[in-house]
This record gives structure tokens, C-alpha cells and sequence, in this order.
């Protein structure tokens, strides 16, 4: 029987999020039985967080979850050790959500010190900066589906092709905005006047960032069911380097303009297609989807 | 010596649309939408009224060229002030004077505009509703709005209301300096006009 890889998964600056959402991954019988955990703060493991922090041991993946503050101790340790000596015995480094790819929110509340594994937003510094071992999943929290995505390719000695901030292309060369079922409304301009509701594209009033944002949401749905667009709730751009902005329900204007537009296109562009396809009334998407009182 | 090539037949063609184009705006803004009619526009231009429908298959299809076109000028020029790299308070005086040039030298396509196209609204309302015949011009204006509010130079307000401030203020000189009502002309009262625009945009 072929040996079961080692995984270890470590905590800086974290909320557990990620750990919470990649416990509802449906197949994670399969990567109990395909991995080893050598520690995992909830998972089955084969050692305790103080066994972890002499160093001593080898693992074939670190995932860290949360952002890095190389000050910050686990069981007397810095995660500046830590990260150093299991970073780089180990072959692959997935960073586990927004904060241990680029800070995130946690990076906030002491910028100087706190940044992800390999890039601070979208400049790379950290202690995996510049790594190719390193694989950012970024999102806030991650879907269980990307790290299984990733565990499952490692696990087959299949490559994983990554974009310039390290996120693997299959899963985020796809924008938030595609899948939305919202997209006729972008399309035609009408708006939404209320998050919540089944009308209207959340992009223009209500903070949407899914034409700016890279990730499969849309596409690889949560819970198999949804997602925060399908919902009426706005993409808040999640899985970006410069994630959390602030005011995330408003759409920034400029005397009623859309400060950033969608990701590629120039904004005269689209201003250009915006204001003709605005022209047009469509009844049609001005009605309720499912209108009980008709 | 070579031979120089010919032009080729949709470029003769196309030239000869600009042409007619030309014409039937000074016609519109001069004589009326109503009182202008194909075989008058045909006549001027020396052309069988037949040959005439080659380019323009009806009237409303001509009315609504012309507003593209007087937009895309427009825009154009507008768009050559936008990429200019200047503060926001001397695009304001160089869109005040392109304004007022074209005014003064091709006044047919400013004529068009408020005395066609804003005062007969039935003609455009099928298929130049809203933006559509109008969009290369108010484009680059939201994109001058844009800059300016993300610059801090301009405040952040409704795109309608410095719309309306805006372009119904040079409208409404160009439409007096064609009544012949102003004391001066129109050239002497850019400055003054580009301070008035600039100081009720500005961010206080």
C-alpha cells in the first residue's frame, strides 16, 4: 500500500473559517484516507500541537490557515520557526484563505508586521515569497471544494498551474460574475435596489465586485446549492489581494459612475456599452421573477 | 512613376454619405426638420432623389445618423481634452473652447442638436432612445466627471445634475448667440463661463 502523504496544517492569525468550511467538504472520508495529518486542530492527528512545535518532524504539505505574524508563539514556538522549518522541508505550502494568502483581514490590525505566507496583497514578501513550492487558495472563507481540488491533484502527482499570485488558474481564472444568475440584469442595466431579492444585478448599488473578482463561486457552487449572488447577497471580492475593502454594500461612484468596472475592460468601453444598454426598458426584468400576487 | 491606386468603391461611397451628411445638417439646423425634406436635401446635393435612397434608405434613418455622427465629433474632440494631462479646472476652459469653436465653425452640428434633435423627441424615440445616438459624447463627459471626482478636484454629486449644469449652460449661449441676442461674441465669454462651470463643480 502506497504511504499516505503527510499533511500538516498550521494556525497563525486565524478565525478557523477555513477549517469550519473545509470540514463540510462531502469527500473528506478520502482525504482522511489518503493523508495523514500529522496535527490538525480538529481533525484526527497523529501528534499534539506540542509534539509539532520541537521541530522535529517531516511532513509532505503544510497548509497554514490565517494570517503570518512571525512574533506570534504556538506551544512556545514563533511561527517565524515554524513556518521556516516545516515550510521548507515540506513540497508543496498551500495557504488556507485571504489571510494566509495576502493578509486579509487580520493583516489590518498591525499592517507592519502581518502578512500572508508569500505576499503582502499582492507584493510578495513573507517567508514563502517568491516559493514555487507555495499555493495561495484564496477566499474568505475558502470553499471546501478548492482544497480538496488541490489535495486531490497533489495527491495524484498531477501539476497544478498557478497565476501570478499563486492561485491555481483552474480555479480562479474564472471571474465571480460567471455563472451569476443575475447576468441578463448586468447585461440590461437594471439595478437592484434591495440585497436579498431573487431581480436586479447587485453591481451597480449594492457593492458586487464578481466582474472584479476571481473565483469559481459561481461555478463550483457552495453547499452544491448556492452562492452569496445566487442568494441576492453582493460578491465582496474575497478571494482579491486587496480584500477586505471598506463599505462592502455600496458600490463606489463618482457622480454616479462605477469607480472600477469589470476586470479587463476599459472603462470607456464599458461606459460606452452601459449607457446604450441602460437606454432600453425591458418590462420584462422590470417585473418580479415569481410575482405571488399576479 | 507609380500609378496612384483608386480609391475603392465603399470608401467613394462612404465619402460621398459624409458629404450628403454635411448637407442635409446645415439644411436641418437652417430650414427645419419638418420643412426639409429628401427630394429638397437630393436637390441641393444635385442628385436623383432615387440615387438619394441609395444612401439613406428614409428620413428617421438620416435624423439618426446625424446624431451619431455629431456625436462621434464630438466625442472625439472631447476625448482628445480627456487624454490630455492637465488638471481637471483647465479641461473645463478647453471643453468650453472646443465648444464654442465648433459653434462658430461648424455651427449646423451644434444647430442640429438643440433645434432637431432636443426639440422634435418623436422622431428619436424608437431607435435613439436614451444613450444610444448620443453615447461617444456623453461617454467621454462621464469620464471626465470620473477623473475629476477621483482627482478631488470636483465634488461628488448625481452625473444628471453636472450634466444638466454643464452642457445646458454652453447650449444655452450657443442657442443665444444663435437668436442674436448676445452683446459680444460668443469666444469672449469662454473664460467667464469656464470659472462659473468650474467653480459650481468644484469640491468646496
Amino acid at each position: 500500500m502506497k504511504p499516505r502523504l503527510k499533511v500538516l496544517w498550521l494556525q497563525g492569525v486565524t478565525c478557523n473559517g477555513n477549517t469550519h468550511s473545509f470540514l463540510n467538504y462531502p469527500h473528506l472520508s478520502y482525504v482522511l484516507e489518503t493523508f495523514e495529518f500529522l496535527y490538525h486542530s480538529l481533525l484526527p492527528s497523529t501528534y499534539t500541537l506540542e509534539e509539532i512545535s520541537t521541530c522535529v518532524h517531516e511532513c509532505d504539505i503544510l497548509i497554514f490557515e490565517g494570517a503570518y505574524d512571525p512574533r506570534m508563539e504556538r506551544v512556545g514556538t514563533s511561527l517565524e520557526t515554524l513556518v521556516s522549518y516545516y515550510g521548507s522541508h515540506a513540497k508543496y505550502v498551500i495557504a488556507a484563505g485571504s489571510c494566509a494568502s495576502f493578509g486579509g483581514m487580520f493583516k489590518h490590525s498591525d499592517p507592519e508586521h502581518i502578512t500572508g505566507l508569500g505576499f503582502d496583497e499582492k507584493e510578495p514578501k513573507g517567508p514563502l515569497a517568491s516559493s514555487p513550492k507555495l499555493i495561495n487558495l484564496s477566499g474568505c472563507p475558502i470553499h471546501p471544494e478548492w482544497m480538496g481540488y488541490t489535495l486531490r491533484m497533489i495527491a495524484d502527482n498531477k501539476p497544478i498551474a498557478v497565476d501570478e499570485l499563486r492561485r491555481p488558474k483552474e480555479l480562479y481564472s474564472y471571474l465571480a460574475h460567471h455563472g451569476c444568475t443575475r447576468n441578463e440584469y448586468f447585461e440590461w442595466k437594471v439595478d437592484s435596489d434591495h440585497f436579498g431579492t431573487k431581480e436586479g444585478c447587485l453591481f451597480y448599488k449594492q457593492g458586487c465586485r464578481g466582474p472584479m473578482t476571481h473565483a469559481s463561486c459561481n461555478k463550483i457552487l457552495w453547499n452544491d446549492v448556492s452562492s452569496k449572488t445566487r442568494v441576492g447577497t453582493p460578491c465582496f471580492g474575497c478571494t482579491e489581494p486587496d480584500f477586505p475593502r471598506i463599505n462592502m454594500f455600496e458600490t463606489k461612484t463618482n457622480m454616479s459612475i462605477p469607480q472600477d468596472v469589470p476586470v479587463g475592460i476599459s472603462k470607456r468601453s464599458y461606459l460606452t456599452m452601459a449607457g446604450i444598454a441602460k437606454s432600453f426598458h425591458i418590462p420584462r426584468l422590470e417585473k418580479r421573477l415569481i410575482d405571488d400576487d399576479a | 512613376m507609380k500609378n496612384i491606386p483608386e480609391k475603392p468603391a465603399t470608401t467613394k461611397k462612404e465619402d460621398r454619405k459624409t458629404s450628403i451628411m454635411q448637407t442635409a445638417l446645415k439644411l436641418f439646423s437652417t430650414e427645419g426638420f419638418y420643412t426639409t425634406t429628401m427630394p429638397s436635401i437630393a436637390k441641393t446635393l444635385g442628385m436623383s432623389v432615387g440615387n438619394f435612397y441609395n444612401y439613406f434608405a428614409s428620413k428617421d434613418q438620416l435624423a439618426k445618423e446625424l446624431m451619431l455622427y455629431i456625436s462621434t465629433v464630438l466625442g472625439d474632440k472631447l476625448r482628445e481634452i480627456n487624454m490630455t494631462d492637465v488638471s481637471v479646472k483647465e479641461k473645463v476652459t478647453m471643453i468650453v473652447h472646443m465648444y464654442f469653436s465648433i459653434a462658430r465653425e461648424r455651427p449646423e452640428l451644434i444647430e442640429y442638436f438643440l433645434r432637431v434633435f432636443l426639440s422634435n423627441r418623436e422622431i428619436f424615440t424608437k431607435e435613439c432612445t436614451g444613450m444610444v445616438c448620443v453615447s461617444g459624447f456623453v461617454t467621454e463627459l462621464m469620464l471626465f466627471f470620473d477623473e475629476g471626482v477621483q482627482s478631488g478636484e470636483l465634488k461628488d454629486q448625481d452625473f444628471f445634475s453636472a450634466l444638466g449644469l454643464f452642457m445646458g449652460y454652453l447650449g444655452g449661449m450657443v442657442f443665444l448667440n444663435g437668436e442674436e441676442v448676445l452683446t459680444k461674441p460668443l469666444n469672449e465669454y469662454e473664460t467667464a463661463i469656464a470659472e462659473n462651470i468650474y467653480n459650481a463643480l468644484r469640491k468646496q
